[in-house]
């Protein structure tokens, strides 16, 4: 390790006898890597970008798709994001902070300030946890439609409003039904729904009993996450009661039923593209934060042996500390144009 | 392997220290800087929740207001959490000017491709 590493003048290493940025080959290496990341991470955004404005089909909407909380009942729109960006940007300024006490040859404020920093590492890493589990089960579930029809919708303010429904419009569940729809259906068939490995064995005897095909939903919403039309009508939450929902439940494409998300079919909407981005941009900058805890948790550990007190400074912990920041960097962007736009 | 930052006599590592009365005041910028952008994240999420996305006009521009944002966001944390402002002029442009260029290349292309596929895909339905 550091041990094994000697020492080499600034006349050596640089032909012009002094580093033309004044900073070490090490700082200039870990930007120039950051540069060709955040390449990368630019490419990826962009490439959602293409896909999103060349698609024909509704793009789900973040603050629809995402307002769960953990352990609550309800719409909270957009919350358990906004607390992930917190979290980050928090574990952040505990980087900058050891940053700034490693300038001052300080060691004890080094080793507190990062370890905080560790620590957010963490809880961003199981929030994300929970958010993916979240996208992958879902909320109530949907299905397609077989064959045209027309009904009466009702919005959040009371209106009605004639729909005509055409052969594949995507229809959702209310959330309590589509779970009970779900584990009725794993009764019958395990390869039903796109979330069902998650369920344990033990749920699935449970619901065994129930018999899905005498199951007929109260109300069925339609257009829920579907605003991104370029018509720009806002038709947030349509719903459907009475009998209309019988009418669209007899008319169900079967095999069309999804709950949640995986890498071929999902509630959210009829293409695939936008689970898939979910999946690939945030999975890839959720990596990029594991491996940032690791390098953190390493560096900490020399810290707190002296191995930069022994060496005279605190440089190793700048240069772990722009790749933290950048990670944060990254977020900021995928939170504005996954979640926000 | 050999390695400049281990160089205790003349490096640069050791040009970056500083005193205790110098900490303090770094320390408050840093303070400030979370401060602005905890509540520039508060504003975005505000925003989001409470305007409806119908492709009105209004909707345009708060979209635009996001991305503005974003990009405040991310100079503070590049120039003041990653401390790119008190580097050097050169340094500074070799980092972000080939980046801003391609980016921005990047994206007109992009874009400019994305809206191409949408309308063929409805001019052929």
């Amino acid at each position: 390790m550091a041990g094994h590493a000697k020492p080499i003048s600034k006349e050596e290493l640089w032909g012009g006898g002094q580093s033309p940025f004044s900073i070490t080959y090490g700082k200039m290496m870990m930007w120039y890597f950051l540069v060709s990341d955040a390449l990368t991470f630019g490419g990826l955004l962009t490439a959602y970008g293409v896909i999103r404005h060349g698609s024909t089909e509704p793009w789900p909407v973040g603050e629809q798709v995402f307002e769960a909380l953990p352990g609550l009942h309800g719409s909270y729109p957009l919350m358990y994001v906004a607390l992930m960006t917190f979290i980050l940007i928090i574990s952040s300024v505990t980087m900058v902070l050891a940053v700034e006490a490693g300038h001052r040859n300080d060691k004890k404020g080094v080793v507190k300030w990062l370890g905080y920093t560790i620590i957010g590492g963490f809880f961003f890493l199981g929030s994300q946890a929970w958010e993916w589990s979240h996208f992958i089960h879902g909320s109530g579930g949907g299905f397609q439609i077989e064959k045209p029809l027309t009904v009466t919708a009702k919005n959040d303010a009371g209106e009605t409003f004639e729909m005509n429904l055409n052969a594949g419009s995507w229809v959702h569940m209310d959330t309590d039904f589509g779970h009970a729809y779900e584990h009725a259906l794993e009764g019958h068939d395990a390869h039903a729904g796109a979330g069902h490995d998650d369920h344990g064995h033990a749920e699935h005897a449970d619901h065994a009993h129930v018999d899905a095909s005498t199951m007929v939903p109260e109300k069925l919403i339609l257009n829920k996450y579907t605003l991104e039309h370029r018509d720009g009508k806002d038709l947030r939450k349509l719903t459907v009661e009475g009998e209309d929902v019988k009418k669209i439940w007899a008319s169900k494409a079967d095999n069309t039923v999804v709950f949640g998300a995986n890498l071929s079919k999902n509630e959210y909407a009829v293409q695939q593209q936008y689970a898939n981005f979910f999946f690939f941009v945030t999975g890839f900058h959720g990596f990029h934060v594991f491996s940032g805890v690791v390098l953190n948790i390493v560096v900490w550990l020399m810290a707190l042996r002296g191995v930069f007190e022994r060496r005279g400074h605190y440089e190793m912990i700048e240069k772990i500390g722009l790749y933290w920041h950048f990670v944060d960097l990254v977020w900021v962007f995928v939170f504005t144009f996954f979640y926000l736009v | 392997m050999e390695r400049d930052d281990l160089h205790v006599n003349d490096s640069y590592a050791l040009n970056a220290t500083h005193s205790e009365e110098e900490g303090k005041k770094i320390r408050k910028k840093l303070y400030n800087v979370t401060i602005l952008l905890t509540l520039l994240t508060v504003v975005e999420v505000f925003m989001g929740v409470f305007f409806k996305r119908n492709g009105t006009f209004t909707w345009e521009v708060i979209k635009l207001g996001f991305i503005v944002l974003t990009l405040v966001k991310a100079a503070y944390i590049v120039l003041v959490f990653m401390h790119l402002g008190d580097e050097r002029r050169n340094l500074k442009y070799v980092i972000l000017l080939p980046y801003a260029l391609f980016i921005m290349y990047l994206i007109f292309i992009g874009l400019t491709e994305g809206l191409a596929t949408h309308d063929a895909y409805n001019t052929l339905r």
